[in-house]
């Protein structure tokens, strides 16, 4: 009984002593806490080494999100490149848990150390495709999905791609 | 049954059957690549091996594919429990992906791909191959078909699907070893009516729909509602489904009476006239000769003016409109006032099917009593372009005779490879007495061909054949007389046989003959199936509504003191001539139209209304053997489109009728439909009424994974709003409510856990390749009269005598073409051949024409010009023109006029 | 001219009134202030210096926030609750000497007045969570009643010592029978159950049971919004203020100098400083409990209450009026 009274009275003492620590507290606008890299804040769409949209529009950030705040619509250029027609992002909804970025097999959704987002209207929170897509890599360079997918897009022919043997003949006697 | 022992469980599996059908019955998880329930096993993928135990006391026991072993009684199995055979399962997988694209991000088939599935399934993750991968070039394959070669895992279901069982010859498997290829010959469209079925066949991304690539959508975000294929009479089940507002896919819905696995190209790409630029969404008025936009308060206005109680109003429904459409329209103006929008020629040949099924014992065959009958008779019907689904059971009929030997030598059914090579070149007895040659050539067992008359006198020659008591017919030729001898006998020596006419050819004794072939096979205590091809989506619907032709409501809106005529749905200009049609437009009458889309007659119409198309409206269609089917509203409509019935509703209450406020859901007008119209008893019951409600709500129609729904409208407002309502249907339009499954008639989803392809539909079936659990969807509105106290029909037609230098011109239907909504689609049109003229090469060459060139007719008043194309299979003396095409709307056929001659040369 | 007698009382009244609601207003800010300090946090410090017209902002928030009444509730009651505890801390902050002889009631039954004011606000708790129709709310009422009832116990026991020492329940007498030593050290044992019931009366951590935010959502106050949940705030912050000039006034000799023999030069700083100070001290006393005592169970408090404090203070009587019996005869 006494000790767990003491052990009150030492706790308070503690808490008391407090008062003499120093504060961890950053004052924000003035003085700005370091953001790594990886942090999860505002959402791009990158471009691949070639300058390309890497986003291929295969909707899989749109399903992995919790809060269904993605919504893009593909489409296709003449070559038969896949490419994202509209891409939505409604950031009053986003809770920055990165899982978009997760499910992105191309690299191309990325979240960035920049938090400041607040507007005054809400409407402004969503985001079009030309707010979101940027003209670099981010942070994962030199990956270009069309490099290693067998689709074939312009500049880009079957068997071209890498580890891919050139297309199959099949008139041919070369087995 | 059989007391089979998987993974130490007993289960009683049907004896005899595959294994791999009979586990995935009972929910075990087996993978496999090349079975397929509709076209059976070849064992070729090695991916559903098992471990068989000789008895209980072999520990070893043997490596089998699951899909080649026959369930007998005390067999033993190893499916999960032994690791070896998981291990053998996987690498099996990892071989088949060895070569297979990094390309899932872009693939059409992503999300919903059976080799996805059957990856996660065996376990296989990551990839040890380290060499460089295989590719092919790919093909173009036509307007609706997207080729990727790349994809391929070889599987052979492509072409088992294509070349076995839909009789195609354009898809082959090339080339050898590591090296095979799927394609054609050289790049082209593919020929089958039914290549739209490889995208579902083809376990992964090679084939898909190209239709759906230009506006692709994952199957997760897909609004999906079950429907109804409006495009011919056999009521094929689809899954209809939109995003963003626009119709984007039709899959096949899995009906065991009817379509089964598979539905024809155009029900699966004649859908986008939907989308199209020419549907109507405001109420517009014509004003100076255009159309204005009206508002809601001057539509009001305008009706006011127009409809009063007590104006008398002229009512055309349609026979591609719902039953509700027609029934509401036929409430609105009064049953005398009102008209079904069959021509007289269609209503007459309606009337009579109707006639007929109520007196005539044979059974109402569904497409797989076709299916399941040994030996057929066609009567005048080219099925692979009036009823597409049903050639492709009837190609797969003509296996049930050769089959018995098979049986016979003990090879199961299933095991596909070994009954087609022991059946190899054979086909059952298939008689077919047509127009001209069919694409079902190749199996039928002998064929003539002739004019509509003709060919009912050669069906009341078999019913004489079969029985002497019905009439006899004289001054048949050798042909047709060695044709009916053979036709009589192969119907009386099969077990099963199946008679099938229609009104294709506009020749009531069609009717009546095969009524007679029916007839004499049923008094011999044959189970004779019977089967009537219909014109339209709705025609057994509209005629069992009733309601005078549209002829005659055109005579009646020239002579009647009408002050309004509605059309629901009807383009007049497709079915009348065009001098008869104008004559509706010449006189004071306020036409008013409903349709979804603009057309020759919304052109020509005083006020318009917009009209839901199948996919945003609930209604009923019976199909040609009577079977209500309710199809669902697949999203919300945009702008002032709303259903055919509601724009009636809205009239009524300018002519002050209660219904106006009576009907308020779909169901109210079901319900006074069933009480109105006695031959529609029961029709409510055709699909689970707007009360019903599963465990959990009503059945949503976005998938549990839908995306976006925070973000797809926020470009417009940045809140949400609420899911639309839905009063009309159990259904709902967000992914909120039951997650149970829905019953069959509501199901508009093919999932499982495990399961994201159309494979899944193993999951909703009590046997896989049976029925779906808890029935399938419809209620049959004919029930044929047991007993057989009917006689024969007697009125044998007289042959058709030409006079000199006359041709009878004869109604030749196209797949791609005859139905004028999804002949207006840009892919259908690509593959429709264009107008022309048909003509015997021995007549061509009296005519003086050449293949090619133009030719002139005049027909109805009207002259035209067509192409010339050589038919050495239409009868000399007859030629060939087709239905629906454009120039050639509105034509009566068959019709003698005078002989083509030479237009100006190719 | 208004006579000075009449003046100055009424001077006095709005004096009290006013400096008790300043204090309680200022008190949010130095609540949340200091607790942030022993958070190692900085607390309000935006608006205006040290973030002083945080206090302003937040008035006017509560002004201007609407003032919902559930359609629920039992509205007369739901309107009355909130004034009461009002009442109740106003009354009781009227008998306090602030300095000598100067409190708006000089009764000599000072003691006894205070008892039964403070012992007011509690209607306001039970009737709140009553009228609220909500369970949390009737849930914290309950709690806050039998704390009330547990703790009022010994409240009132506990200055029983004080009140013999002094030999008056006049509260100016009882300060000034302090000039030589502070009760804290006459009577330790009277001195710690009067601040925990001080602590429980005010509904402070760790007795804030009724409104444990954690499991009552709350409590009492849940459905209130607007000006009448910052009349419950205030309140709070007012019966704070009141608890410890009681606290000093009892114990730490009320607005004496303190050591008047070790510095007999501290009188030169008057009286009503001195008693703001202590009343500060103990303030900020309640506020570092706050920051660093968990709130116990209930059933421990209750426990603790009537197992471990009734029995001290019982002890405290007996003992207190055994010397004093014995020194007087």
């Amino acid at each position: 009984m006494l000790k767990d009274i003491l052990s009150v009275v030492q706790s308070t003492w503690l808490v008391f002593l407090h008062l003499f620590r120093k504060n961890p507290t950053i004052q924000y606008p003035e003085e700005k806490a370091y953001l790594a890299p990886r942090y999860r804040g505002r959402i791009v769409l990158t471009r691949d080494p070639d300058g390309q949209e890497r986003c291929v529009a295969c909707n899989l950030c749109a399903v992995a999100c919790p809060v269904d705040c993605i919504a893009l619509e593909g489409t296709e250029d003449e070559t038969g490149r896949r490419y994202p027609d509209r891409f939505q992002i409604n950031f009053s909804r986003c809770i920055f848990c990165g899982l978009c970025e997760e499910a992105c097999p191309t690299y191309a959704i990325q979240l960035t150390p920049d938090t400041e987002l607040a507007e005054y209207n809400r409407q402004n929170l969503v985001y079009e495709k030309e707010d979101l897509l940027i003209a670099g890599e981010g942070k994962y360079h030199g990956y270009n999905f069309y490099k290693v997918a067998g689709l074939a897009i312009g500049g880009k022919d079957k068997g071209q791609a890498q580890n891919e043997r050139a297309p199959v003949d099949v008139k041919s006697l070369d087995l | 049954m059989a007391k089979v022992t998987l993974d130490s469980t007993e289960y009683d599996l049907p004896t005899g059957a595959n294994l791999l059908q009979a586990a995935l019955g009972e929910g075990i998880d087996i993978p496999y690549f090349c079975w397929h329930p509709a076209l059976g096993s070849v064992g070729a993928c090695r991916q559903c091996a098992v471990r068989q135990y000789r008895d209980e006391n072999d520990e070893r026991g043997m490596l089998v594919m699951s899909c080649m072993v026959p369930c007998t009684d005390g067999t033993r199995f190893d499916v999960h429990n032994d690791e070896d055979i998981v291990k053998f399962r996987e690498t099996v997988t990892e071989w088949l992906m060895t070569n297979h694209p990094h390309d899932c991000p872009v693939c059409d088939e992503g999300g919903h791909c059976h080799l996805q599935d059957m990856t996660v399934m065996t376990g296989h993750n990551y990839r040890s191959y380290r060499f460089t991968k295989r590719t092919y070039k790919n093909q173009y394959l036509g307007p609706h078909i997207n080729h990727e070669m790349n994809r391929c895992i070889t599987c052979y279901r492509c072409v088992r699907f294509y070349d076995d069982y839909a009789g195609g010859k354009d898809l082959q498997a090339m080339a050898s070893h590591n090296h095979v290829y799927f394609g054609r010959h050289e790049e082209g469209t593919l020929d089958s009516e039914f290549s739209g079925n490889l995208i579902e066949v083809c376990p992964t991304g090679v084939f898909t729909d190209k239709t759906f690539k230009s506006h692709f959508i994952r199957k997760w975000d897909l609004q999906s509602a079950p429907s109804i294929c409006q495009g011919c009479s056999m009521g094929c089940n689809i899954i209809a489904s939109e995003r963003y507002g626009k119709l984007r896919l039709i899959n096949n819905r899995y009906h065991h009476d009817l379509n089964g696995y598979f539905i024809c190209d155009r029900g699966r790409f004649g859908y986008e006239y939907v989308n199209a630029e020419a549907r109507v969404k405001i109420p517009r008025l014509k004003d100076d000769g255009d159309f204005k936009d009206l508002t809601e308060d001057e539509l009001s206005t305008f009706l006011s003016g127009h409809i009063q109680p007590g104006s008398k109003l002229l009512g055309i429904g349609s026979p591609r409109a719902s039953l509700e459409s027609n029934f509401a329209l036929r409430t609105l103006v009064g049953s005398d006032n009102f008209s079904n929008g069959l021509t007289q020629r269609d209503s007459d040949l309606m009337s009579r099917i109707l006639a007929i099924r109520a007196e005539h014992p044979a059974n109402n065959a569904s497409i797989r009593d076709i299916e399941a009958s040994d030996a057929v008779l066609v009567l005048g019907e080219d099925l692979t372009n009036t009823a597409p689904r049903m050639a492709l059971a009837l190609r797969q009929s003509t296996r049930n005779e050769p089959m018995e030997s098979v049986t016979a030598m003990r090879i199961p059914e299933w095991s596909d490879k070994a009954a087609r090579l022991a059946t190899f070149g054979k086909s059952g007895p298939l008689f077919a007495a047509t127009p001209r040659g069919t694409k079902l050539d190749d199996v039928t067992t002998a064929k003539v061909h002739g004019d509509p008359v003709d060919i009912a006198r050669l069906g009341y020659a078999i019913a004489h054949a079969l029985d002497a008591e019905a009439p006899a017919v004289g001054g048949l030729s050798e042909e047709e007389s060695a044709f009916v001898t053979a036709a009589a006998a192969a119907l009386k020596g099969a077990k099963q046989p199946a008679i099938i006419s229609g009104t294709s050819l506009n020749e009531g004794k069609l009717l009546d003959a095969a009524a007679n072939v029916a007839l004499a096979l049923t008094q011999q205590d044959k189970p004779a199936q019977l089967a009537y091809v219909a014109p339209e989506g709705n025609a057994m619907g509209t005629a069992m509504v009733g309601g005078m032709s549209l002829e005659r409501a055109i005579e009646a809106a020239r002579t009647g003191d009408y002050d309004a005529v509605v059309i629901v749905e009807n383009d007049l200009y497709q079915n009348l001539l065009a001098s008869l049609a104008d004559s509706l437009f010449e006189g004071e009458i306020t036409v008013i139209a409903i349709d979804h889309s603009m057309g020759a007659t919304m052109d020509k119409a005083d006020l318009i209304l917009p009209a839901g198309a199948f996919s945003e409206s609930d209604g009923t269609l019976v199909n040609f053997e009577g079977r209500a089917q309710r199809f669902f509203q697949v999203y919300p409509a945009e702008a002032a489109i709303q259903e055919a019935w509601r724009w009636v509703r809205d009239l009524m209450e300018f002519a002050d009728q209660s219904q106006a406020n009576e009907w308020q859901t779909l169901d109210d007008v079901l319900f006074a439909m069933e009480k109105d119209v006695t031959s529609l008893q029961g029709v409510a019951e055709a699909a689970p009424l707007a009360a019903f409600r599963a465990v959990g709500g009503k059945i949503p129609r976005m998938s549990r994974r839908a995306s976006g729904r925070t973000a797809m409208q926020a470009h417009i407002e940045v809140s949400e709003d609420k899911p639309a309502e839905d009063p009309d249907t159990p259904l709902s339009f967000s992914m909120e409510g039951s997650a149970t499954t829905p019953p069959p008639a509501l199901l508009n989803r093919y999932y499982a856990p495990g399961w994201s392809s159309v494979s899944s539909l193993n999951r909703f079936q009590d046997e896989v390749g049976g029925p779906l659990r808890g029935g399938d969807p419809g209620v049959g509105l004919i029930q044929s009269p047991g007993d057989a106290s009917v006689s024969f029909y007697n009125h044998v037609p007289e042959a058709t005598r030409l006079t000199d230098g006359q041709v009878l011109f004869l109604p030749l239907h196209h797949v791609f073409g005859s139905e004028p909504w999804s002949a207006s689609c840009p892919g259908i049109q690509a593959r429709s051949p264009g107008p022309y003229l048909a003509v015997h090469p021995d007549d061509a060459g009296k005519w003086g024409l050449e293949e090619g060139d133009l030719a002139k007719i005049a027909l109805d008043g009207r002259d035209l010009t067509l192409p010339v194309q050589f038919t050495p299979s239409l009868k000399a003396g007859t030629a060939g023109l087709p239905v629906g095409f454009a120039g050639l709307e509105g034509a009566s056929l068959p019709t003698a006029a005078a002989a083509p001659t030479r237009g100006i040369e190719s | 001219m208004i006579p000075t007698e009449i003046l100055y009382p009424i001077l006095l009244v709005y004096v009290v009134l006013f400096g008790l609601l300043t204090v309680a207003g200022l008190l949010i800010w130095v609540e949340r202030r200091s607790l942030a300090l022993w958070q190692d946090r900085w607390g309000p410090n935006r608006l205006g210096p040290l973030g002083l017209f945080q206090l302003v902002a937040d008035i006017i928030k509560i002004f201007t926030k609407e003032d919902w009444i559930p359609p629920f509730a039992d509205r007369g009651v739901f309107v009355l609750a909130p004034t009461v505890i009002f009442l109740a801390v106003i009354f009781s902050a009227s008998l306090i000497p602030v300095a000598e002889g100067l409190a708006v009631f000089d009764v000599n039954v000072g003691v006894l007045c205070f008892l039964a004011f403070s012992s007011m606000g509690i209607y306001s708790v039970v009737l709140g969570g009553w009228s609220s129709a909500n369970k949390f709310s009737l849930l914290g009422g309950m709690r806050a009643s039998s704390q009330m009832f547990s703790y009022e116990v010994f409240m009132g026991l506990s200055l029983m010592g004080v009140v013999m020492m002094a030999g008056s329940f006049n509260l100016n007498d009882i300060v000034a029978a302090q000039e030589k030593y502070w009760f804290i050290l006459l009577q330790p044992l009277g001195a710690l159950p009067f601040i925990f019931a001080a602590l429980a009366e005010s509904h402070r951590t760790p007795f804030d049971a009724p409104e444990a935010e954690s499991e009552l959502i709350a409590g009492f106050h849940a459905e209130y919004s607007g000006m009448k949940f910052g009349m419950f705030f205030v309140g709070e912050y007012a019966g704070v203020a009141v608890m410890s000039a009681m606290i000093a006034t009892f114990f730490f000799g009320g607005w004496q100098a303190p050591f008047p023999n070790l510095f007999p030069f501290l009188d030169v700083i008057p009286g009503s400083v001195w008693f703001g100070l202590k009343t500060l001290a103990f303030i900020l006393f309640f506020i570092l409990i706050r920051a660093s005592v968990p709130r116990p169970r209930y059933d421990q408090l209750f426990g603790f209450g009537w197992k471990v404090i009734l029995p001290i203070t019982l002890l405290n009587v007996v003992i207190t009026g055994a010397v004093v019996l014995a020194t007087q005869s």
